[in-house]
């Protein structure tokens, strides 16, 4: 799960890390007198993407008339597809220096990274690419105390001085207890920066949270924002199903989520464009297989439906039932293409053709009727 | 032979009076694994299709003198079952149950590596030796004793290129489902150090997805340490960035972790990639001759 920019500084507030002075606002007149004592403002859209710099959407303002002019600019502006309705106004800091201070759970290394860069403002995906010895990286555990010795000598590396490295000591301790409280995947400050008055602050915040660990912080569960999934996706996910949009003209529903990515990968293969990413789950729910195909049919691109379910737990007599199920609740005016193997395949079948229904067994065959039913390349 | 399992293991179910736990426990006991006790703490002196429940996984391996559990119970319980199981000195913990926090995971991986266990999963089908012993949610049926090992992060798609081996006369030695979160118990490189050691499995199938850079590290390790051939597959080519794929772990971010990378590692150590699950067994007949 992600959060907004403003969200991230509360917690970091929250924890005892220091960060410039902000509010969020929702019209040009709240930023005006939210920002009435600040000498230069910078004026922040609020997406849950990044990139918003080179999109335009963040802007330095001098005055109260700059700060209308630039808030009526970026409120309502398309930032990679997500429309703006929330502005963070800042106290711009005059900066001295920056850092990328961030934290990120690290697969290969089976702990969480910690991560610090001698300049700020990076793109810290394209450094690690590019200049990976510019990101000096210090892996911590969940399980063990920080060695502070360790971490000041890490700290020494990119900040020079001694008063800001205890700054930064104190912030990296308190986003650490953040990062563990919160069971977050990714915390990030860019810029960490140094003022010319010899504080050291966080200027941006970005957080992301493991979803399998919000039932642990219904706090942090409750800070999410709609507008990360589409209305298809949420409402899959109240019906536990696991579902992702794109942008194709092939509804799929397939059991297991390495079948389904396997099964979209075909689509493509074959020359065809799946509109969804649609894991059933491995239990035999017929409701389940009903809940999906209405879930897919909403969208109006779809013009032929690929149903692939390999059974192991999942039965096909009950996904065939589903099926049947979904056909009374629903009107289903595009062409299904059953894949049907595994447990109880002959029963399923037989349910299937005695509603005029035909069921395959072989994947391949299946991918290229579906493609050929929606005029495509097979 | 077969790595991990084999038709003298016994195998103790956590979570066994559950409605996954006794259904898995009655078929895997069906398919000839020796199953010697269950547990479910609160439950203990029930009795599971024949088998005794405990209350407990340090009674029932004093009672039984188990070599595996494998853990049946809900995500918020997870993690406490893991460490159960390390604690009563289980040797080898399968645990099959998706959803367990990745913080969590990241302290038992260390603790369990620390103790000289073996942890497969979470969120995994689990392991077969096929005629041996089924540990694990897969169907026994399409699988056949033979000498192909299969390694994959996925369950079902696992299934689907088991079932082509089959048909193929392609019979498998063990197959594992090593589960699809970012942090689990055990990866590609150990297991494909133990494929290299059993000199019952002349080759061996990897099925990877997106998100992170093991399939990236397992390249390496063929390069440098095994003779047994290896084909490949990579689902996910047609991801999108940013997006979690069903599985926990199956997400490119930040440009990092994308089929591409993979297939390209894999095909620079000479390890050939299936572009669809059918072409497998004819690409591991080929890497045999």
């Amino acid at each position: 799960m992600k959060i907004h920019e403003y969200q991230a500084r509360d917690l970091f507030r929250q924890f005892g890390i220091p960060v410039n002075d902000y509010k969020l606002v929702s019209t040009p007149r709240e930023a005006v007198t939210a920002s009435g004592g600040w000498k230069q403002v910078v004026v922040k859209a609020q997406v849950l993407t990044g990139g918003r710099g080179k999109a335009g959407g963040v802007k330095l303002a001098d005055n109260a008339g700059e700060v209308e002019t630039r808030a009526e600019k970026i409120l309502g502006m398309d930032i990679k597809g997500r429309r703006v309705e929330k502005i963070l106004v800042c106290d711009a800091a005059p900066i001295a220096r920056e850092h990328y201070l961030g934290m990120v759970l690290d697969r290969s290394r089976q702990g969480i990274t910690l991560m610090l860069t001698d300049q700020g403002g990076v793109d810290i995906e394209e450094l690690a690419v590019n200049n990976p010895e510019a990101i000096h990286k210090m892996t911590l555990y969940p399980h063990l105390p920080i060695d502070e010795k360790a971490l000041d000598a890490f700290l020494g590396k990119a900040i020079p001085g001694e008063s800001q490295r205890k700054q930064a000591l104190i912030a990296t301790k308190a986003l650490f207890t953040l990062f563990l409280a919160t069971d977050a995947s990714l915390a990030e400050i860019n810029p960490y920066a140094l003022t010319p008055d010899g504080d050291m602050m966080a200027l941006d915040g970005k957080m992301n949270f493991d979803d399998s660990a919000l039932f642990k912080h219904p706090e942090i569960a409750a800070l999410r924002n709609p507008e990360e999934d589409s209305a298809d996706e949420i409402e899959a996910r109240e019906k536990n199903l696991s579902f992702v949009s794109l942008d194709g003209d092939i509804g799929c529903v397939v059991n297991g989520a390495g079948l389904a990515m396997a099964t979209l990968d075909l689509i493509k293969h074959y020359g065809g464009n799946p509109a969804n990413f649609l894991d059933v789950g491995g239990s035999s729910n017929p409701q389940k297989v009903a809940d999906a195909l209405n879930i897919i049919l909403r969208n109006p691109k779809v013009k032929a439906i690929l149903i692939n379910i390999f059974g192991g737990i999942t039965r096909c007599d009950d996904i065939a039932n589903g099926l049947l199920m979904a056909r009374e609740q629903l009107d289903i005016e595009v062409p299904l293409i059953i894949r049907l193997v595994g447990t109880n395949q002959i029963e399923g079948r037989a349910i299937l053709e005695s509603a005029g229904l035909k069921a395959g067994d072989d994947l391949d065959d299946a991918v290229k009727s579906v493609i050929a039913a929606t005029g495509g390349a097979a | 032979m077969s790595i991990l399992i084999d038709e003298n293991t016994k195998v103790i179910v956590q979570g066994a009076t559950g409605r996954d736990g006794s259904f898995h426990l009655r078929s895997m006991k069906a398919d000839g694994t020796k199953i010697v006790a269950g547990v479910t703490p609160g439950k203990g002196g029930a009795v599971v299709d024949g088998i005794p429940v405990f209350n407990s996984v340090a009674e029932a391996r004093n009672a039984t003198g188990a070599d595996a559990g494998v853990i049946f119970v809900p995500a918020k319980f997870a993690s406490a079952a893991m460490k159960e199981a390390s604690d009563a000195g289980v040797p080898l913990i399968i645990c099959i149950t998706e959803g367990v926090p990745v913080l969590d995971m990241v302290e038992i991986y260390h603790l369990v590596r620390s103790r000289g266990q073996v942890l497969i999963g979470p969120n995994c089908p689990g392991l077969i030796s096929p005629g041996k012993c089924k540990i694990g949610i897969m169907p026994a049926s399409i699988h056949k004793l033979g000498k192909v090992g299969v390694i994959s992060r996925s369950g079902t798609l696992t299934y689907e290129v088991v079932h082509a081996l089959t048909q193929a006369a392609l019979g498998q030695s063990t197959c594992i489902g090593i589960g699809g979160d970012p942090i689990i118990g055990t990866g590609y490189l150990d297991l494909l150090e133990r494929f290299e050691a059993d000199k019952d499995t002349n080759a061996v199938v990897l099925i990877g997805e997106i998100g992170g850079d093991s399939e990236e590290q397992a390249a390496e390790f063929i390069k440098t340490s095994m003779h047994t051939p290896v084909v490949a597959f990579i689902s996910g080519r047609s991801a999108p960035e940013g997006k979690r794929m069903g599985h926990a772990g199956a997400i490119i971010s930040g440009g990092q972790g994308t089929a591409e990378a993979k297939v390209a590692a894999f095909e620079a150590v000479g390890v050939p990639v299936a572009d669809t699950p059918s072409e497998i067994p004819a690409m591991v007949a080929n890497r045999r001759a």
